[in-house]
């Protein structure tokens, strides 16, 4: 039995950001070509530590194929929830979707270097109890573990639409949709919420057959991907209202809710504009009426480049578009972190203000073209893409992969692995770590990160910052 | 003990009871803290705290009304005395067995406090609780109650159970608004996770011990 809350929920992100800093950090392994099982690393942050900035264990499942992507905790900050009224949980396993096998790892790390299986969701069980498959993001909610899925049912998922479905935090069993009424909610990718303002947005990147096997270019050039954002009702269960970012707005992904409750806004990434390639942030909130709004305010401009430089797929459009694959918001809700994957350019930007950003750091690194080096000499693989930040603010890290396909696509020539971080100044200001460097077994390449404690985009906060 | 002492410390039971719920975060103060700070609003505080002692308050009833009915239509008191004094202590073994994180309140909309409190007492059997004390009050009146008319004897075991009610749920409402309102002005919520404890087993076998102390001095 556990007699007291996890000290590594908290009521607000205020006080999540003075808790102790991360120790450890969590980070997918990804074996691309499916030759080798995928697995979790363990990668040592404590800068005292003298195996710092290693990979000090790994929890490597014995299946193959199973593509993990995104990953999330069992119970986080949300179980402080006054509704429960039972803050009785562990912070204690992850739940590792894979997204091409559509079977689920849960991961016991309450001791980070003896990580180990704990169970497993086999796909034919969450196939057969929610009719979704290709499972994804994973939040902590009221009433269990909320996981998103990128696919329906049948052999290519588009037998149906995908949604989100609701695991036991404790036993791990699958307890069904969570849907009512998705409205006009076809795609799915990524979802967030406001739990006291009982709200919850999820937005849409493309359909199975249009990412598994790379992207479908004549799908994107006829804006054919995701480009709504959805807002529920999140008890009842109900899409309230969608809102179309325009169809040139191809893959709105990341949702990233302002974190102190009291706050009705957020932040949504859009991959490209398809009318002139640029990357872009849309900002959402709730006007007087009580209507969902959302307006561009942040945009990225794609380099001019010489197609000689450029993968075929890039070739007729002679640039680099920046390729908006993720974004995360500190815990003070002030500064936004754009990986730009294509660009090779990590943006950090002042969002006091939501509605007018201000570019406040920069970091360049790898790139399609660019190719930028770390400040330790080495070549950096890919873009910067999946983005953690500390609870503090004060750490950011990234690792470099895409997806299995794409990755081959946009960056043909590269392979490998890495996770590198940079250090934010109080007030703006962005700098890589000279000596924080990790690099992946050989053979295998990574994705998100997850850290110790909790990070920015996993605690959900029921109590606003006082 | 003479009658007066006992009813004294019947009444007594009736307010610790209530001070215990009151000071449980499962029984609703968190909600009142949260409500007053997402309005921005202090005045927030004490109207949450009413409607979490309205919800309270119904369940109380739901649970007492039907026992006061029954203490006039049983003839045989003592028997309904030993029948509360088991569902109390089959109430508690069922919270010992079943120890699951809860998931429906979290379903409540947040802000039906009245709602969410009824269910919250509802489910934890804080009702119940209170029915053996409810039963000893009426049983110490029972001699004198043996000679009134049928209405007055009536009238004197609801009146009752709504006292019961009443001063639990007051004495809840006032250790859970004294609680809520040091963390909102002083505290901070940082006390909000320090200080609460996981009392589902001390809940679950204060019920069991309730249903015995019934069992023993139905006896």
């Amino acid at each position: 039995m556990i007699a007291r809350p996890d000290p590594t929920f908290h009521a607000t992100a205020e006080l999540a950001m003075q808790a102790p800093v991360e120790n450890y950090g969590f980070t997918v392994m990804l074996s691309p070509d499916g030759s080798q099982s995928d697995g979790i690393a363990v990668v040592d942050l404590n800068p005292d530590s003298s195996t710092y900035g290693q990979i000090v264990h790994q929890v490597i499942v014995p299946t193959k194929g199973d593509e993990f992507h995104h990953f999330g905790w069992n119970a986080c900050s949300s179980s402080l929830s006054p509704l429960s009224g039972h803050a009785f949980l562990e912070r204690r396993y992850l739940i590792v979707p894979g997204i091409r096998s559509s079977r689920i790892y849960i991961i016991d790390v309450k001791d980070p270097l003896k990580a180990k299986i704990h169970k497993t969701l086999e796909p034919e069980e969450i196939f057969a109890k929610t009719g979704y498959s290709r499972p994804h993001t994973i939040h902590c909610g009221p009433e269990g573990i909320y996981v998103s899925t990128l696919g329906g049912g049948g052999e290519d998922g588009t037998d149906g639409p995908p949604g989100i479905f609701i695991m036991d935090c404790e036993s791990f069993e699958i307890i069904g949709r969570y849907e009512m009424d998705r409205g006009a909610q076809d795609k799915h990718y990524d979802f967030w919420w406001n739990l006291p303002q009982d709200y919850m947005v999820s937005s849409e990147w493309g359909l199975p057959p249009q990412y598994e096997n790379g992207v479908v270019a004549e799908d994107l050039l006829s804006n054919k991907y995701g480009h709504s954002i959805h807002f529920w009702d999140l008890r009842k269960r109900k899409n309230i209202q969608t809102l179309d970012l325009g169809e040139n707005h191809q893959m709105a992904l990341e949702i990233r809710p302002a974190h102190d409750p009291k706050k009705s806004y957020g932040f949504c990434g859009v991959v490209i504009d398809t009318t002139n390639l640029q990357g872009a942030i849309f900002t959402w909130w709730r006007d007087d009426d009580g209507k969902w709004q959302a307006k561009k305010t942040i945009t990225i401009d794609p380099r001019p480049t010489d197609p000689e430089d450029l993968p075929e797929l890039l070739k007729g459009f002679s640039a680099v578009p920046p390729l908006v694959t993720d974004i995360d918001l500190s815990l003070d809700d002030r500064f936004l972190y754009v990986a730009c994957w294509g660009l090779g350019e990590m943006h950090q930007y002042d969002v006091s203000d939501p509605m007018n950003p201000v570019l406040a750091g920069k970091v360049e690194l790898g790139g399609i073209a660019s190719k930028t080096k770390h400040p330790n000499g080495k070549d950096f693989v890919f873009g910067p893409q999946m983005v953690e930040i500390s609870r503090d603010g004060e750490r950011v890290y990234w690792t470099n992969s895409l997806y299995s396909t794409w990755d081959d696509q946009f960056y043909p020539d590269d392979e490998g692995g890495q996770m590198v971080m940079a250090r934010a100044g109080k007030d703006g200001g962005l700098e890589l770590d000279k000596d924080f460097f990790v690099e992946f077994p050989k053979g295998y390449r990574s994705h998100q990160i997850r850290l110790e404690g909790g990070d920015c985009s996993t605690d959900s906060f029921c109590y606003p910052n006082v | 003990m003479t009658e007066t002492a006992s009813v004294a410390a019947l009444w007594w039971a009736v307010i610790v009871s209530g001070v215990y719920h009151g000071v449980n975060p499962g029984m609703g103060w968190p909600l009142s803290v949260s409500a007053a700070l997402m309005s921005g609003r202090a005045r927030q505080l004490p109207i949450a705290l009413a409607m979490l002692a309205f919800g309270h308050l119904l369940a109380m009833m739901a649970i007492l009304l039907p026992f006061s009915m029954l203490t006039i239509l049983v003839e045989k008191q003592r028997a309904l005395q030993l029948a509360a004094s088991v569902i109390v202590i089959a109430m508690g073994l069922y919270l010992l067995w079943n120890r699951k994180h809860p998931k429906f309140l979290a379903r409540v909309h947040p802000a039906k406090l009245g709602l969410w409190s009824f269910l919250a007492a509802m489910a934890h059997g804080a009702g119940l609780m209170l029915v053996p004390i409810y039963l000893g009050i009426c049983g110490t009146t029972g001699v004198d109650a043996g000679h009134a008319a049928a209405q007055n004897l009536m009238t004197g075991r609801i009146l009752s159970a709504v006292g019961v009610a009443v001063v639990h749920t007051l004495a809840m409402s006032i250790s859970g608004a004294i609680i809520a309102t040091v963390i909102y002005y002083w505290l901070g919520l940082k006390f909000l996770s320090k200080t609460w404890f996981n009392l589902d087993v001390v809940w679950a076998l204060s019920l069991v011990l309730v249903g015995l102390i019934g069992l023993y001095s139905a006896h």
